[in-house]
């Protein structure tokens, strides 16, 4: 494997995995000197420094995805006041910046999906949309004389309206 | 706005009569909400939160409650009245003292219910219940949540569930919290490993007074901290399993200690009433410590001369607020101590003489 700054040979490699993403440098020794990751006198290696590094490089990567800058429409708050503050600025937050929150919920709460009570007027509205879904399946399986599934369907209509 | 009134009275999760009463003080289930296209209260001019709080505030007043909901405007209150309020736990330190302007709470003369405006999300509703009783808790602050949502539309996501300013409490918003008095778990030094459970299974421990406060009077409060991907009652369950358990072995230590060193804990208990019944000062640590020791030996029958809701009663009214409301004027300092010392004297004096 060659060094990803000069071609020569790399001889140090390191691998660092942040939000289930890993991010791989290769070097060769001098372009390590270079960047201050194997002091010149001792043999240690410089753990800080490599961090520092690692970091940096995986921030090059994601430059261009980076949100820090982006505001949301809605309420004006950059994601990099949320990061300063630990507080979001609006509920339409959760979805402009849902690609970069979703690693934090998920390190918090170990989970990404609610589940427990939903509010009564919001139910109401989400088993009419489902209901719909169930619907269009239906025709689809009708029409493309998939009989057993079409069956299955129409009772789960019938249920989820007996339901509602 | 005159608060006074609440002085002699005792919310009603503090009088010690709940269930499993003589290790759990209190239930309290909080839900956080925020109301639908509005942005969240940090991000609030005062004029939007002059919205939000109209809003709120009519239509909690105007709830059909068996227990109606009285109002206060916190720009209504002096520094003393809501510190008074923080102490009776009907509001927050933050809506109190940190957070600005437009805010208030909600509460009944039971003190069971205490609902906050522009706290860090638009509404806080609080239940609270005495001894263990999260069912109890749940079924009220649910009813009322489903009240305050035929009239009002919340922000509820379909992946994220109740949506809310700190991503720590967004799906159910809730958190329930259990306040236990654990003595003997902390004499026997076992409390650590009491606790070590807990952080496997996801449950906080915290002092009396909400995060970050010393767990000072051994009282404990033990909470859920998922709210993302568990249902309410899943979470209450894990909360009422934990609870059962360290109840156990509070119970085993409790007993323990009587049998090993029953002169031992009478000269503790006497000590501490001794202490309080005489002392020219006192600190609000140090009161709490020795109640704690009292409301001990009342439930190990070591002494019986001063009646379980004085104890309770003391425990709030030596806080500095109270303190200062009941002698009526301004105190710091030494000054506090001394009337401190001076109030739980003439209290504990005339209850013992009463029996």
């Amino acid at each position: 494997m060659k060094c990803q700054f000069c071609q020569q040979k790399a001889t140090i490699h390191l691998t660092d995995i942040v939000n289930k993403k890993k991010h791989e440098v290769h070097l060769c020794d001098e372009c390590a000197r270079e960047h201050e990751l194997i002091p010149d006198d001792k043999q240690e290696v410089n753990v800080p420094a490599m961090l520092h590094f690692l970091v940096a490089q995986s921030r090059d990567e994601k430059r261009k995805q980076s949100i820090d800058g982006e505001a949301c429409p809605a309420c004006g708050q950059k994601y990099a006041q949320f990061r300063a503050q630990g507080r979001l600025g609006c509920p339409a937050e959760y979805e402009v910046f849902r690609s970069a929150l979703e690693p934090l919920l998920e390190r918090i709460h170990r989970h990404l999906r609610h589940v427990g009570k939903v509010p009564r007027r919001y139910r109401q509205g989400l088993q009419e949309r489902e209901r719909a879904e169930l619907r269009t399946l239906l025709d689809a399986a009708v029409r493309e004389e998939r009989y057993e599934e079409a069956v299955a369907l129409r009772d789960r209509i019938r249920a989820a309206e007996t339901a509602g | 706005m005159n608060l006074d009134s609440m002085l002699p009275t005792l919310g009603e999760w503090l009088k010690g009569t709940g269930p499993e009463g003589d290790v759990v003080v209190s239930t309290r289930i909080r839900l956080a909400r925020n109301l639908a296209d509005h942005p969240f209260t940090n991000r609030s001019s005062n004029h939007e939160k002059a919205e939000v709080e109209a809003k709120l505030r009519d239509c909690v007043t105007q709830l059909d409650l068996p227990h109606k909901l009285r109002y206060v405007e916190m720009g209504d209150l002096s520094a003393l009245d809501r510190q008074f309020l923080v102490e009776r736990q009907l509001i927050s330190r933050e809506l109190a003292n940190v957070l600005e302007g437009p805010r208030g709470a909600a509460f009944d003369d039971r003190e069971s219910v205490s609902l906050m405006v522009n706290e860090e999300d638009q509404l806080r509703l609080q239940v609270m219940r005495s001894g263990l009783a999260l069912d109890a808790a749940w079924d009220e602050i649910d009813f009322i949540d489903d009240m305050i949502e035929s009239k009002l539309t919340y922000a509820f996501h379909e992946q994220f569930g109740y949506l809310t300013a700190c991503p720590t409490n967004v799906g159910t918003g809730m958190r329930a919290s259990v306040m236990l008095h654990l003595p003997a778990l902390g004499m026997t030094k076992q409390i650590e490993k009491a606790f070590k459970a807990l952080q496997k299974i996801n449950l906080v421990v915290r002092g009396l007074y909400g995060e970050g406060s010393r767990a000072s009077g051994d009282f404990y409060q033990i909470s859920n901290q998922v709210t993302l991907g568990k249902s309410e009652a899943a979470a209450l369950t894990d909360i009422r399993e934990v609870i059962h358990e360290i109840m156990r072995y509070e119970r085993m230590a409790r007993t323990a200690l009587v049998r090993e060193s029953r002169q031992g804990m009478q000269d503790r208990v006497a000590r501490a009433i001794g202490t309080l019944q005489s002392a020219t000062m006192m600190t609000s640590e140090e009161t709490m410590d020795l109640l704690s020791s009292v409301r001990l030996g009342l439930h190990l029958k070591l002494m019986e001369e001063v009646p379980l809701e004085t104890v309770n009663e003391l425990f709030l009214h030596s806080q500095p607020a109270h303190l200062q409301k009941l002698m009526g004027e301004i105190l710091d300092g030494e000054a506090r101590n001394a009337a401190r010392a001076r109030y739980l004297r003439s209290r504990l004096r005339d209850s013992a003489g009463q029996n």
